[in-house]
């Protein structure tokens, strides 16, 4: 091996790994982000789906990024969009419901359905937004250390305590009940109509292998609305700048806080000697010396992958392996010749923000329950948006990009089927089915048709079992458990490795969220030594 | 209900008394006498056949079967060579003693493990990532021990192997009469003895073999109470007697390390990564809190005891294994875990963990004894490991 050119090797160049090698070069050291791709996003980033379109297939939600992480590295361009497009349920085909983020119009839109529903609409989202708010607090600071014993360590757990009290009596004992309910009963203590009831769920299932009646999705709704403006229920507004503006940002930054980037450098193996991290190892051979590597790809890949099992304890492992990922959702993405046609759409605009296609708590239930049982959803839940409403550049002129989201079409298949051609355009074809039932003449329409499995998603984003999130939201996944209860810090028993993707707190849709807490703590612990 | 042996349609006539107990699962003679004396004696001074069937037994092979046992085990398994045994702890991540056993290298990627306890799990959890085979033989492997001066004598009827080339530590495969079987050079006894390894299948017949051409030399079969005896005499721990462990230990207090247990020898100071590496090379570093040592308990002082009660001392023929406290000029500092009286060296013996700094050899201690419900104490002198160490044990 060659003498370490590089204090610092960052493994994965989405925007978790982005903002922590820009962190870590900011503070002077000598910093090799890698890439296995040859483009750099990570998930956010823009792929060509025919010639002249190209969309983030994974980018539905652009996510939120921590404003202080934005300042500190003085990420530019990060504006949001200003189009108030939220959200748009289809009642029934020709009957469309949008909710704009103005609590009040929204308010107006739900009357028609039911006055007892838009009455309590403005509350339910300031509701929301609380509850969202506080979990924004604590995902801006490492995971609470519940083992702490020192004064020391246990002074941000105070202060996580005071903000917890300042949401009132009434509002924490509202926190702590939503976290583990299901967002059917979330949402039937609040609302009668089901399809507004339905649009507002999906969030809580996102990428969850659950359906909306298991315990624990009302947390991850709360979780994608972290960041999100008031009166949101289903993620956060668009960057003007596009779809990939956060690690665009991000992607500058780097550059200019002299961090060296290679892309198509795929990792074989990180090397560790006497407990140590010694560097990472490519595919091709090539052997790259560092002191520290900070990997941004999912714990699993990282631990069980990628280092040798002797390094760690058979417990950690074993905790390791448990990590539950559970991947269950299918991407389609569609060139299209014209934009599709909604009856009842209000106004073209809308297509811009998110288009739910599920009327029902019960169907979404429904389309949970084959993904119990290892098989696709017949009539999986759909969701779409089409990004060239907002930036046209997307496709040529004239024409447009959907990108639809579609549940459930989990990772494991049961008989241990696999994700082959057939099954990928069937889940395709209902996707497609669905759409066309709300927009007619869609099928008429698409130039081109990308269909992206949880497999698919595996071998081009890296995602184990195609999960996006790194390690699903489960309550036993979060905060100090996420990756592995007692190792929510960013280190690993491996001395010089760190951990700050997705897959740690505080999770996914935290735009670098993780990788700057992952950057702060290897730069403590080179602090100390 | 409980299992039985692969030897018990012949063990089962000979339990006059019914002494039965339970081991790993097992109905097992406690002894066949009511008491262990001759079954003792024939371990010292002839040979005693002992049923070790509840032995966890496990067969690993494969590629990484070696890295697996390396990574698990405190000693360098990349210096046990085919044909060698070693016997060794193992511990947790935080250098906590799990269980100990022997590790036997019967070829170049197949070895055996023999452990206390159940250790399925714990393999399958350590080779997490490896590639290779573990299969639990406990049920299908018959193990018998053969102990005592005139072992090898009597093994050597039985079989054509050069059993006085067999060194301490070292196996073989071989047939006794046709049966075929592994005879390794080791016991729970301290002294010269084989352990045979066989297919349940062929357990009865190797079990007649055995009493057939060793009637001849004294063998006699000994139940777990004179095994006892010889183990403490030989100093050997004992798994939820001695010590307890870490997967059972409900307090962290109760968790010993292999220093702390007198199995500090079988930490290899420098070999690769292996479970609670960081913790006990620490633990060296910064010499161990506790010891674990003989107590040999002075006759005179012991004898005086008795005599203020007016009584004649009492020994018991039997071991006993319970927690009983050691004292330095009135205060505790530790526990004595197992003891007994040792018809060979005429003293009564204890196995005890001790604090730092007083487990030195030689240093003065008291032990706790009852005598007609009053709690007395005893001297006792710390004595180096093993108390007997027969030149023939390695011969």
């Amino acid at each position: 091996m060659t003498s370490a050119a590089h204090d610092v090797v960052v493994i994965g160049a989405g925007a978790n790994g982005l903002v922590a090698a820009a962190r870590l070069g900011q503070a002077g050291l000598r910093t090799l982000l890698i890439e296995r791709e040859e483009g750099l996003g990570g998930q956010g980033r823009l792929v060509e789906l025919a010639p002249g379109f190209r969309a983030a297939p994974l980018g539905l939600d652009p996510g939120w990024a921590p404003a202080a992480i934005a300042r500190a590295l003085r990420l530019d361009g990060l504006e949001r969009h200003g189009a108030d497009t939220a959200l748009t349920v289809v009642v029934e085909p020709g009957l469309l419901l949008t909710l704009p983020r103005d609590a009040g119009k929204a308010s107006e839109a739900i009357r028609t359905y039911s006055p007892n529903d838009a009455g309590k609409w403005p509350a339910f989202t300031t509701l929301l937004s609380k509850l969202a708010g506080f979990l924004e607090v604590l995902y801006q600071t490492p995971a609470p250390d519940v083992s702490a014993s020192s004064p020391g360590d246990l002074l941000p757990m105070l202060g996580l305590l005071r903000k917890f009290r300042a949401l009132g009596r009434r509002d924490m004992i509202e926190f702590l009940r939503t976290l583990p309910l299901s967002v059917w009963e979330l949402l039937d203590d609040w609302f009668e109509h089901a399809p507004l009831k339905a649009a507002v769920a999906a969030g809580g299932v996102q990428d969850h292998r659950q359906g909306p009646r298991s315990g624990g999705t009302g947390f991850v709704l709360l979780h994608h609305l972290v960041g999100a403006p008031a009166g949101s229920v289903r993620g956060r507004p668009p960057w003007r700048a596009g779809p990939a503006a956060f690690t665009e940002a991000a992607a500058r930054a780097a550059k200019r806080l002299g961090v060296t980037v290679r892309t198509g450098a795929e990792v074989s193996r990180i090397d560790v000697r006497n407990d140590r991290v010694a560097g990472v190892v490519l595919k091709n051979g090539e052997e790259i010396a560092a002191g520290a590597v900070l990997s941004t790809a999912d714990p699993a890949t990282t631990l069980l992958d990628w280092v040798d099992p002797v390094w760690l304890d058979p417990e950690f492992l074993h905790a390791v392996g448990n990590i539950r990922h559970r991947g269950c959702t299918g991407v389609v993405t569609y060139a299209l010749e014209a934009l599709p046609e909604l009856p009842g759409l209000a106004s073209k605009e809308a297509l811009a923000g998110l288009v739910s296609l599920t009327p029902s708590l019960t169907s979404l239930e429904r389309a949970a329950d084959a993904a119990k049982y290892g098989r696709v959803s017949e009539s999986p839940h759909v969701e779409f948006t089409v990004p060239t409403l907002l930036w046209p550049d997307l496709a040529p002129a004239g024409k447009h990009v959907l990108v639809a989201r579609a549940q459930y079409a989990p990772y494991w298949l049961r008989d241990g089927a696999t994700w082959d051609a057939t099954r990928r355009d069937a889940l395709a074809g209902s996707v497609t089915a669905a759409i066309e039932a709300a927009a007619p003449c869609f099928q008429s329409r698409i130039a081109h048709r990308t269909t992206w499995s949880p497999l698919d998603l595996e071998e081009r984003y890296g995602l184990r079992e195609g999960a996006p999130s790194q390690g699903e939201l489960g309550l036993d996944q979060i905060l100090f458990m996420r990756p592995v209860p007692g190792w929510g810090r960013h280190a690993t028993p491996i001395s010089g490795l760190y951990l700050g993707g997705a897959g740690t707190h505080p999770g996914p849709g935290i735009l670098g969220g993780p990788g700057w807490l992952a950057a702060q703590r290897l730069l403590q612990d080179r602090g100390r030594r | 209900m409980l299992k039985t042996s692969p030897f018990h349609p012949r063990t089962a006539a000979l339990v006059r008394a019914q002494t039965w107990r339970r081991w790993a699962g097992y109905q097992m003679a406690s002894s066949y006498d009511p008491l262990p004396d001759r079954e003792y004696a024939a371990i010292r001074s002839a040979a005693a056949l002992l049923d070790v069937s509840p032995l966890y037994k496990y067969r690993i092979t494969g590629r990484d079967a070696m890295r697996l046992l390396d990574r698990m085990v405190t000693r360098d398994m990349t210096k046990l060579k085919v044909g060698q045994v070693y016997y060794t702890p193992w511990c947790d991540g935080a250098g906590k003693v799990i269980d100990d056993g022997t590790v036997s290298r019967l070829g170049e990627t197949t070895y055996r493990l023999t452990s206390a306890d159940s250790s399925l799990r714990w393999l399958h959890m350590n080779a997490a990532g490896m590639e290779v085979a573990i299969e639990d033989l406990s049920e299908r492997l018959g193990a018998l021990s053969l102990q005592g001066p005139l072992s090898r004598a009597i093994l050597s009827r039985l079989s054509a192997a050069d059993l006085s080339a067999l060194k301490y530590f070292r196996l073989l495969e071989t047939t006794v009469r046709d049966i075929p079987v592994g005879i390794s050079r080791t016991g729970y006894t301290g002294d010269l003895g084989y352990e045979i390894w066989v297919d349940a299948s062929r357990a009865v017949a190797l079990w007649d073999a055995l009493i057939d051409a060793g009637t001849p030399f004294g063998i006699t079969p000994a139940g777990v109470w004179a095994l006892d005896i010889a183990r403490v005499e030989a100093g050997l721990i004992m798994m939820d007697v001695d010590y307890f462990s870490a997967h059972h230990a409900l307090i962290e207090q109760r968790k010993s390390s292999p220093f702390e247990i007198n199995l500090g020898w079988a930490v290899a100071p420098s070999k690769g990564p292996f479970n609670g590496r960081r913790a006990l090379a620490a633990e060296r570093a910064r010499g161990p809190r506790w010891s674990f040592v003989g107590l040999e308990i002075e006759w005179d002082s012991f004898e005086r005891l008795y005599r203020a009660h007016g009584l004649p001392p009492q020994i018991s023929n039997v071991a006993w294994r319970s927690s009983v406290p050691v004292y330095l000029g009135g205060r505790q500092v530790g526990y004595a875990t197992s003891g007994c009286w040792s018809p060979l060296l005429k003293k009564p013996l204890a196995l005890a963990h001790v604090q730092a700094p007083h487990f030195g050899a030689g240093t003065p201690l008291e032990i706790e004894v009852t005598v007609e419900h009053h709690r007395e104490r005893a001297h006792a002198v710390v004595r180096k490991l093993p108390f007997f160490d027969p030149e023939r044990k390695k011969a």
